[in-house]
Parts: structure tokens; sequence; C-alpha cells
């Protein structure tokens, strides 16, 4: 049976695919929230998230490198599914090194035939040099394509409804558009894209089910180390630190697996690494995030930090923040405390 | 629908937020980014609750209400977010409390006191910030902001002017004014005006006006403006929108001014000088159409930059205190023998930009300007609790004897559609007096150009002449009007939403429910005159037939306007010197 915009959303449903950005939230219910706003409106805007945020993961790069006509595919079908006589801008948002690197093959899938009404309106969005990490927030990504400050918004309204220019807008990520295009060829079969780095034989990105365990995944890609080891699981900085006791579990976030040697990894440097990160990347926006992740930063470098405020600050990130930036920062910290540190 | 806070059941109306209903029942939660005048944007995250099922605090400002729900504001776990998110907004303003004028008032210090918060624990991190003053009017100081860009709302949502923007990111962010051809600051004020902290606050001049006070061979005089005796309450837990005149004279003379002039007489002095031009123009067939009012300093600012070929649209009348300012350094000083020079006039305004307009070259006189000093609602104030002058149990004063406060229509020049109205009056009164018909129409009030909707119209029936009015309630409207801005007769304009009384020098918090207030005050004092019309005070006509009579005309009664091509900024960087550390102890 050929796809059409009235059958995907029952596909995308009956798949129960969940969007890969990291929040897993349901696909058909953004997109039928999209469309259900759009009846009574006149503009949409669809939004392609493929610029990897959240550090250590590369699958959004191995599929525009490797799968361009699957990715573009999945957006045509969001376009007709949206109506495309609505559909008023598509933007592509990806950092400099892949759009320098894969840029020419995404612009060549829209040349074909099929897809080059839908290249006439994509525009590519390339990410700046700062602000790398909560510029992949949905709405923080609409206020830099609209040239504001980058930063999130309150929610709600939701992009749904109030997305760009403050219309109806539809953002997924790569992955998500990748698998939508599955979908409709019948050919999804439940698998994710995991990005395994770290001190491992076989780094790289792979396409495996769903729901294994990450102790499956590391042993499916011959990753299973045979020292001792701890793994980071959903990103280098927001995600959680596990033992190699709790790997029993599927991969969360954005599907990595950073993999430490336990021998050689020093928790002063992994701190560091975080503290620098989340105290750079922070927008500035709330109070709790700003001023709590430049403050953990200050504390941990002085010579007797106080360790009672450094908690104090990690709870009230997690329980103050404005947006998940903020409020997962604590947990690569309250995490390694937890599970390596009181191991 | 019904909800828990505390423990305790309370009703709420869907739409709601849990900061109205906590309020409306009562309960206490802090806030400090939060303005009704602005959209919520929640960064502070001082009003955090707990909401039962949430793994997560919210903030009150911005969640809305729902059937059930179950808020918890003082739990352990609130607080402890709370005081911790003060805390570190407080080591984000480096304290300069005792030359503050918000120290009697300042959010942060009342809460660092009734929470009982340790505010040394962080090192102050702002200590290098720069200050951007604009003109001799406002300033933002960064070493005391804490980032929650309530400024920059009040100068786009409101005003639409968009002269400020916060620039980088993270902690390094920094408010800064936008420095490009096509923008401006035009000294409103708004941005001070809604600022919760201080950081965006009018230059100071109540420094000056405490060392012209201790000076024995200058003679000071103040004089008031029509809305600050409806705010000045406020400052000090009085009734809203009453009428404070008659403690606002005792006031100046106990702070030390030798005498106190009302500036309602002033604007009686505006309105006959405007209405005979606005009836000279109708009278004139090559005359430009329509006549702006010109009275708001930061309208005069925000045509001389965006918009100079209005300029020959501007009504040549000069503002309200500088013709006060003029009668008291000219007719007055003569009447009294005192000479002039020794005269210092300070004006206590609700506006920052008339410290910019006193400054005006063509505003002096004799090489001096007319107007010496300019201090905001707020400055006035501060100077009463800093003078510990009991301001609620003094006596009612009254005025210097010469002049007089004015008529009821001076009084309404607070507030927006004021200055049209007290125009309209005299010229109907004026036009019907000259008409050989035998009927005239003679209106005292003209309630169609009254209130505070962002544009107010009407036609007026002047002797059989139809006219088309507009009044323009706040800058950020008048875009709206530009275009078709040839079908009006007259237009008066006020950059402040709500004219003076929402002006940017008034108490703080001003919002749409205190402006209205405000307005009421104004109005109720307009209506309890026996003198309603400006060209009916006969003090007033002495003097504008002495000032013609003596060919002072263009000296003392007429003003001119040149166009600008970008706003003063000064950018101030922090002095080496030690910063003076002041710790709360609360009140």
């Amino acid at each position: 049976m050929p796809v059409n915009s009235r059958n995907i959303l029952k596909k995308i449903t009956d798949a129960n695919l969940v969007g890969r950005g990291g929040a897993s939230y349901p696909v058909a219910q953004k997109w039928a929230a999209v469309k259900s706003a759009l009846a009574t409106r006149k503009i949409a805007y669809i939004v392609v998230n493929g610029a990897e945020g959240e550090p250590g993961v590369k699958k959004d790069g191995y599929l525009i490198k490797n799968f361009p006509q699957e990715v573009i595919n999945g957006v045509y079908l969001a376009e007709e599914f949206l109506n495309p006589a609505k559909v008023h801008k598509i933007y592509f948002f990806l950092n400099r090194e892949y759009f320098r690197a894969y840029g020419p093959g995404l612009k060549k899938v829209l040349t074909l035939p099929k897809y080059k009404k839908l290249g006439e309106k994509m525009e590519f969005i390339v990410k700046p040099e700062i602000l790398t990490y909560i510029s992949g927030e949905e709405s923080a990504l609409l206020n830099l394509i609209e040239g504001r400050k980058v930063e999130p918004r309150l929610k709600p309204p939701y992009p749904t409804e109030h997305g760009l220019h403050g219309h109806p807008t539809l953002i997924n990520n790569t992955e998500t558009f990748y698998n939508v295009s599955l979908v409709a060829r019948g050919k999804f079969k439940n698998e994710r894209w995991y990005t395994i780095n770290g001190s491992v034989k076989h780094r790289g990105v792979y396409s495996l089910p769903a729901d294994l365990s990450i102790a499956e995944v590391l042993h499916r890609t011959n990753n299973y180390p045979s020292y001792s080891f701890f793994v980071q699981v959903g990103g280098e900085a927001a995600g959680e630190v596990l033992n190699s006791k709790q790997l029993d579990q599927p991969v969360s976030g954005a599907g990595s697996i950073m993999v430490y040697d336990e021998r050689s990894t020093k928790k002063d440097r992994l701190f560091k690494y975080w503290l620098n990160f989340y105290h750079e990347q922070s927008c500035g926006n709330c109070t709790a995030c700003r001023e709590g992740t430049y403050r953990l930063f200050e504390l941990f470098n002085h010579p007797e930090p106080d360790h009672k405020l450094f908690n104090e600050l990690l709870d009230n990130l997690a329980d103050s923040s404005f947006c998940a930036l903020g409020s997962d920062a604590p947990k690569p910290f309250k995490s390694y405390l937890k599970n390596i540190l009181k191991k | 629908m019904k909800l828990r806070i505390n423990n305790k059941l309370v009703t709420a109306e869907p739409g709601q937020t849990i900061l109205d209903v906590a309020r409306a029942n009562g309960f206490k939660i802090p806030t400090l980014c939060d303005h009704p005048d602005l959209t919520v944007k929640a960064n502070c995250r001082v009003c955090v609750v707990e909401l039962k099922g949430r793994t997560r605090l919210v903030t009150a400002c911005s969640t809305k209400v729902q059937e059930g729900i179950e808020i918890l504001t003082t739990s352990a776990r609130v607080k402890k977010s709370r005081n911790l998110n003060i805390e570190l907004l407080f080591a984000e303003h480096v304290r300069k409390c005792p030359d503050c004028t918000y120290r009697y008032d300042c959010e942060l210090l009342r809460l660092a006191g009734e929470y009982g918060l340790n505010v040394s624990r962080f090192p102050e991190r702002k200590k290098n910030r720069k200050t951007y003053k604009f003109a001799n009017a406002v300033e933002i100081d960064g070493s005391q902001c804490i980032d929650c860009k309530n400024c920059i709302e009040a100068c786009h949502e409101l005003q639409h002017i968009d002269y400020l923007k916060m620039e980088g990111s993270g902690v390094n962010q920094e408010v800064v004014p936008v420095i490009d051809k096509k923008t401006a600051c035009i000294y409103c004020g708004q941005c001070a005006l809604h600022c919760p902290v201080a950081a965006a606050q009018e230059q100071y001049a109540w420094t000056d006006v405490e060392k012209a006070l201790a000076d024995k061979n200058q003679i000071v005089v103040a004089q008031f403006a029509p809305s600050i005796r409806v705010s000045i309450g406020e400052e000090f837990d009085l009734p809203y929108g009453q009428n404070y005149e008659g403690k606002c004279y005792s006031a100046l003379r106990k702070l030390g001014f030798k005498y106190v002039f009302d500036v309602n007489f002033g604007a009686d002095i505006t309105t006959m000088v405007e209405a005979e031009e606005l009836l000279a123009r109708l009278n004139d067939k090559k005359a430009i159409f329509p006549m702006t009012t010109s009275c708001c300093p930061a309208w005069v600012a925000y045509a001389e930059f965006y918009h100079p070929e209005l300029l020959p649209h501007l009504t040549t009348a000069r503002s309200p205190h500088i013709h006060s300012a003029g009668a008291i350094k000219t007719y007055w000083a003569q009447k009294k023998g005192i000479n002039p020079k020794k005269i210092t006039v300070v004006s206590i305004v609700p506006c920052t930009a008339k410290k910019y307009e006193a400054a005006r070259p063509e505003l002096s006189y004799k090489g001096k300007p007319l107007v010496d000093h300019v201090l905001t609602t707020r400055e006035f104030a501060f100077l009463i609790k800093k003078h510990q002058i009991d301001f609620k149990n003094l006596p009612e004063g009254k005025g210097e004897n010469l002049f007089n406060p004015g008529s009821g229509a001076a009084a309404i020049y607070g507030a927006s559609g004021g200055v049209m109205e007290s125009a309209l009056r005299t010229a109907n009164a004026l036009i019907c007096a000259r008409s050989k018909k035998p009927t005239c129409e003679n209106r005292l009030e003209f309630k169609e150009v009254r209130g505070l909707a962002g544009f107010k119209e009407a036609t007026i029936n002047l002797d059989g002449k139809k006219i088309r009015v507009g009044v323009v309630n706040g800058i950020g409207h008048i875009s709206k009007v530009l275009p078709r801005l040839k079908k009006y007769h007259y237009i008066e304009v006020m950059a402040c939403p709500g004219g003076c009384l929402g002006g940017g020098g008034q108490p703080i918090p001003t919002t749409r429910a205190i402006r209205e207030k405000r307005l009421a005050g104004l109005y109720a004092i307009d209506k309890s005159r026996t003198l309603r019309r400006a060209h009916e005070n006969k003090a007033m006509v002495d003097y504008y037939d002495w000032a013609k009579k003596n060919g002072l005309t263009k000296k003392l009664l007429e003003t001119k306007y040149k166009k600008t091509s970008s706003s003063i900024l000064k950018i101030v960087r922090p002095s080496q010197g030690a910063i003076f550390r002041f710790l709360p102890t609360g009140r």
C-alpha cells in the first residue's frame, strides 16, 4: 500500500516510534499536535535537528553521511502529512563540520525530482561556535533561527502550536526522520543508533535493537572491556554514570555509551570536564543554572571546597532550573558519587 | 476550580497562575523578575513552589493552576531552593547600599533579611562590570544587575524602542545598549521602573541638591509636578491615588527648600501657549497638521531621532516645569526683589527624561539652566526617608503666594489624554469667546481622550469646525498612528504608559492597576477644583501677558527642536577603589 498522509500517522503510531533527540517523546503525538494546530492556521514550519548537542553522540552525522536520502524522505513525508501548501519553510540544523562534509550529499538528494520542491523550501542552519549544547534544545533552536538570544522558551505554549515566528512547528531529530522513512517503507525493525566511545576497541555508530541492555550492546559490538570499567550512558555531559554491575538496563537519552577505564580515570578530571562544560554552555537565562554551574565550578577549584554547598547547588540545579540542561546537569556528578565512588 | 495550597482548600479561576491564587489567598511567595506589565519570563527562580506529582519544583509565576492540584509554598525543599537562588542573585549584585535610593525598598535586602540568609558564601562576581549612562537621565550599572531582563523587555515589549539587549551568554552575559544608526535611547526610564534591584535607575541629582541646600549663597526652591502628589504616598504605605500635595509642600520645606511651587502653574502656561498655537494653526491655511504636544521630553527625543520630519508638527510651547521655572527666575524674582542668579530651581518630577530636558541649552536663561536640578519621585521619597521626615504625619503645607496651584486642567497633565483635554478646554472656550455665531458649544470635559487605552481618538466640534484628535498612550503605540497621522489635527504623545503617572521616575512598583489608581486620583483633583480651565487662572494670565508685553515670548514661552543622529551614551568603567560592602541585617 502506498504511503499517504492519512496512513503515515497510523504507521508511526503502530511502530511506537519515539523521538531520538534524547527525550523519547512519542513521534505520532507530536505530529498529530502540529497537524491539529494547523487545522485553523495557515503556516507551518519543519525543523530537522541534526547538530548533535550532547557530547559523545555521533549518530546524526553518521545518518546524514550514509543515509541522506532516507533522512530527506522522512522530512518529505512530514511535509506531505502536514500539507505542503502550508509548510512555509524547512530548516535543517547542522554543525559546521557536518555541513561542510555532508551538506553536498544532502543537497544532491534534494535535486531528485521527488524532493525538488522540498529542496526549494529547505535552508541549512549552521550551528554557532558557542552554546553548542543549548542550541539543540528545540525552543532555543527556534530562537536561534529567529535571530534571537539562544535560550529556551517558556513552555507551554509548545512549538507544535506556537513555534517559529509563532506558527505551528514540527521539530524532530535526524534519526526520527530517518525512522519515519523506514516505517513508511515497512523496513523499520525497532532498532536505534548507538554511539560507542571511550576506552574500547571498536568505537563507532551501530544500529541494534532498541531494547538491548547496555551490556548486550557492548558485547554485540565486541566492546565489552576485560578490565575494570564504568560507563556514562546517554551523553558525555548529561549521561548517567553506571558501574559494570548496573548494565542490565536499556540505553537512555540520545543512545551513547562512553566507556571509562576505571584504573586511569581520575574523579577530579572528570568533574572538571563536566563543570567546565556546564558553566560554559549555560545560556544564562535562569539563576539556578547560570549562577549554579558557575559557582560549582568556582567551588570545585577552591583549595578547600565547601562540599555541603556543592551538594546544595547540585540539588538546586535539579529542582529549580528553567530547562533540562540545568536540571540534568547534576546527573553525572550524583551518579558518579553514588555508583562509582561509593561502590 | 478547587485546589490546595499548604493543605488549605482554596478556589481559583482557570487561567490563573499559582502566584495569582496564592497571593489572592494570603500566601506570600517572593518574586523578583515577575512584573505584571511584562510577559512572564520565570528566570529568577525565586517563586519556586512544590507541586504534588511533579518531580521538580515549578515557578509559581509561570504555572497555571489546575483542578485538584496540591501546592506547597513553604516546604523545606522550597525554602532550600528559593533561599539559594536569592543568595546566588545577591552575589551578582555588588552592594552599593549606602548611596542607593532604593535601599529602603530593596526587595533583595528585604528577602535576605526576612529569610535570614547568609549572603557572603559566594564572592561578588560583577565588580568589574561597566555602567552605561544614557545622557544624564538613566543608567544601567552592570555590577548590580541580576540578569532578569526586565529592562530589556520594558524597552522592547512596552516601548518598542529596543535599545537594550543581552550580549554574551552564561555568567558573561551583560545588558548592553544597542549601538547602531537606527536605534537610540529616548531616556524614558521604563527600564529603571521595571528593574527589581535598581541596577537600571535614574542618574542621581539628589547629591547635587543636598549640596545646593547646604550652600548659604543659594536660594534653593522646589517645584513638584502634577502627578507626584498622587504617587508619593505609595512610598510611605499610604493609600493609592490620594492627593498628598499639602504634605509635599511641607516635606520640601523640611528638606530645606526656601520656597516651594506647584508645577501645575506651569502646566497652565503650557496649556495657554499650546491652545493659542492650535487656534492659530486652525486659522492658517498653510499650517502644518497635526500639531502634536511636546511636553513629554522622551517623545521629543524620539521625534528628534526617529522622525525629525515631524519636528515642525510639535507645538513650540515649553513643558510645564520649564515654564514655571522661567516664571520663577524672572517674574517672581523681580516681584520678590531677588537676584535670579542666586536662585536654584529643583524640579521634582515623575520622569527621568526631564533630567535630559532641563540640560538642553535652549532652555537656559542668562547662561544658566532654567531648571538647575531634576529629582525623580523616587529620589524625592529617598530624601524624605534619609532625613527621617515622618511624611505620614506632616501638616498640610501651602505653596508660594504669588503663584497658585493651577487649575483642574493642570492637575490632569499627569494622565495620558490630560494635556489634550486641557488644551481643548481652553481652545474651546477661547474660540467660543471670539465667535460671532449665536451659539457655540463650550465643553468642559473631554472624556473620549481619557483612560489607559493605547490609542484614543475623537472628533471635536470647535465652533462648527470639526477637528480630529488622537492620544498616543505610550511610545510603543506610536507606530500604528504614524502612517495615518495626516487624518488628525492634534495629537498628544506621552512616551510612558499612562502618561507621567506611569513615568520612569515613579515609585516602584508601577503596574496597570496602580496606574489606574493614580489616574483616578488626578481626575478627582480636577473635579474638586472650582477653577478647571487654564486660561481662567488669573495669576497665570498675568504672567503670560507680562512675558508677551516684555518681548520674552521666545525666551520664556517657546522652544525649538532639532534632528539628532544618536542618543548620548557614556560608558563608565569601575574605579579601582574599594567597593563598599554592606550586609543586610533585616528590617
